[in-house]
């Protein structure tokens, strides 16, 4: 609809959106802003106080009464962490994992997706039923005979073993064919006229397009797998295969219970990389949001 | 243009577009079957079976047992202790997830600066690491020197052991899970706010329909698909939940808040596959209920 609109009008109708943004919050009453204001605060001050509690010894973390800014400051947490510690081991193995499972959902899933979305083939709908069926299905029901599988294919302990269940979900494929379902199917037919083959077609004209659509899925992906925990849990062994989560479930279950700093540490080294991404990458989705929208 | 190809029926590059279509459907269908849903069939198979940790190699040489994993199931008191727990974390904590999302989303959909700061500031526990985040929170319900209580003791509240009691562990992890996960629902709910035109409540202030008026009957109802679909993904999600009770309480104290999920692994790592299964496939029996009754629920009225 707005497509239609010459410049001229797509200025005019824009212009009144300062004048009501003015208007609406005159209106907004006080306390809607303490409301709003108090329950960030509540989202935010576990965060505030894991990284600042980091820093502080054991017995002041569990010290009472309470200390929010650390009378001792120190970083022996994180030098435990990293040096006696094998962290730099896990973060590498969530880091190795995550890249392997988010590269595998949006490749596979973009090219499959397409397949459903704008080609036509026997057990189209067969295939689209099965995926979908499977994204109501609770994570335990698979992990048993999961367990047997990657048992017999000797992949318990290894990495491919952690990350290769995971590499073709159906949220990817459900997210990659409802977006390029809106692609205009005149991009297809043109370039078959031109003579391009289909897999030069899916790899030219539609992938190109899918930017959007795969940095979405590609992000949700990431932070999904760094934060998987049951399977990893199964799978991993030894220590030298632990992703983040598992380690620090386990640490925080086992003989390290008591050291509370190190938790704490280990808690804002799983937390901090994703907080990260989220921050940078959040602007860039908005603005392809509205980039889109625009158009 | 779209008037130059006349008859669709006829297309010559069908037999093309099917081979194609295979081609880019082979590796996530190969995947897709070995890993997810050759086990969810297999999974099915193996409650009707005695497979056990020892069977690893010759998964096909047990012996068929009916449906006696089930009966083992609904007559365990262990059994019935987590289901009942996985159901009342449910029931606590759907509807205050959506109550405080759609809350907030309201709050929200009034303002226009700082919706975005405020948005990314109530969506961020949603993407961070459970296992890190109970960590946390488990030091923060501590009885002495936790955060809440010191706060409590502000205005002279003693606070109880919140992850101590048997009847407050439960409720104090399922609090946890809403603060982790009502901002995923209330930006679901603020884009369905957004499609509501404003035009429809102007008209009905204009005939003096007041504050909670134009909600009860304008907004409820223009977003009713969006909260039937927020209610269905957490409640299939919160009948999973696991990893905030392995890491805050073990399932403790005396097993108040151990789930169906944590009760299936448990059985795993005793190496009775045949039992796990069964108790992973009545959870996915539950999901399956409770997202039919959610959708009658929330449907009926149209």
């Amino acid at each position: 609809m707005t497509t239609t609109m010459t410049p001229a009008a797509g200025v005019a109708a824009d212009a009144p959106v300062p004048a009501d943004r003015g208007r609406d919050d005159r209106r907004t009453p006080w306390w809607l802003w303490l409301v709003l204001g108090l329950g960030l605060a509540l989202m935010l001050v576990p965060f505030a106080w894991m990284a600042i509690s980091s820093f502080k010894p054991d017995s002041e973390v569990v010290a009472v009464p309470p200390t929010w800014w650390p009378e001792t400051v120190t970083t022996e947490n994180y030098e435990l962490l990293f040096t006696r510690l094998d962290f730099p081991t896990y973060f590498l193995n969530s880091t190795l994992v995550a890249l392997a499972v988010t590269v595998g959902n949006v490749v596979f899933g973009a090219m499959l997706g397409y397949a459903l979305a704008k080609l036509d083939f026997p057990g189209k709908r067969v295939i689209f039923a099965l995926v979908l069926m499977t994204l109501m299905v609770p994570g335990v029901v698979t992990f048993v005979p999961l367990f047997v599988l990657t048992s017999n294919l000797e992949l318990t302990n290894t990495l491919p073993g952690i990350f290769l269940p995971f590499m073709a979900g159906p949220f990817g494929v459900f997210l990659m064919r409802q977006f390029i379902m809106g692609l205009p199917d005149e991009l297809i037919q043109a370039a078959r006229i031109d003579g391009a083959g289909e897999l030069r077609i899916f790899a030219s004209v539609i992938m190109p397009l899918c930017g959007p659509a795969m940095a979405t899925l590609g992000i949700l992906t990431f932070l999904t797998s760094w934060n998987n925990f049951l399977w990893p849990l199964v799978v991993a062994q030894t220590e030298d295969k632990y992703t983040l989560p598992v380690a620090l479930a386990l640490y925080a279950t086992g003989q390290n219970a008591t050291k509370y700093g190190l938790l704490l540490a280990g808690a804002v080294v799983v937390v901090i990389p994703v907080i990260a991404i989220f921050l940078a990458l959040q602007r860039y989705i908005m603005q392809g949001i509205a980039m889109t929208g625009i158009k | 243009m779209a008037t130059a190809t006349p008859s669709r029926s006829v297309d010559p590059t069908r037999g093309r577009q099917a081979v194609a279509a295979w081609v880019l459907a082979l590796p996530f269908m190969a995947l897709f079957l070995v890993f997810t849903a050759g086990p969810v069939l297999a999974s099915f198979g193996m409650s009707f079976t005695d497979i056990r940790s020892a069977d690893m190699r010759t998964p096909f040489a047990v012996s068929f047992v009916g449906v006696d994993n089930y009966l083992d199931l609904i007559g365990n008191p262990l059994f019935r202790k987590v289901a009942f727990n996985t159901v009342l974390y449910v029931v606590l904590g759907v509807p205050l997830t959506m109550g405080i999302a759609l809350a907030i989303a309201v709050g929200l959909n009034r303002i226009t600066r700082l919706r975005g700061f405020f948005r990314v500031g109530y969506y961020l526990p949603v993407i961070t690491s459970i296992v890190a985040v109970s960590v946390v929170w488990k030091f923060l319900y501590r009885e002495d020197g936790g955060l809440f209580n010191t706060v409590l003791s502000w205005v002279s509240i003693a606070g109880p052991g919140w992850l101590d009691s048997t009847a407050l562990a439960l409720p104090s992890v399922a609090l946890m899970s809403v603060w982790r996960n009502f901002g995923a629902l209330m930006v679901i709910f603020l884009a369905g706010l957004q499609t509501i035109p404003k035009e429809m409540n102007e008209a009905a202030e204009v005939d003096g329909a007041g504050g909670w008026k134009r909600f009860r009957h304008i907004t409820l109802p223009m977003l009713r698909p969006t909260l039937l679909f927020g209610a269905v993904i957490t409640g299939i999600g919160y009948l999973q939940f696991f990893e905030e009770a392995y890491v805050m309480t073990h399932g403790g104290p005396l097993d108040a808040t151990r789930s169906v999920s944590y009760f299936t692994y448990d059985q795993f790592s005793f190496g009775n596959y045949g039992l796990a299964s069964a108790a992973s496939y009545l959870l996915f029996l539950a999901v399956v209920l409770l997202t039919a009754a959610q959708f009658r629920l929330l449907r009926s009225k149209d």
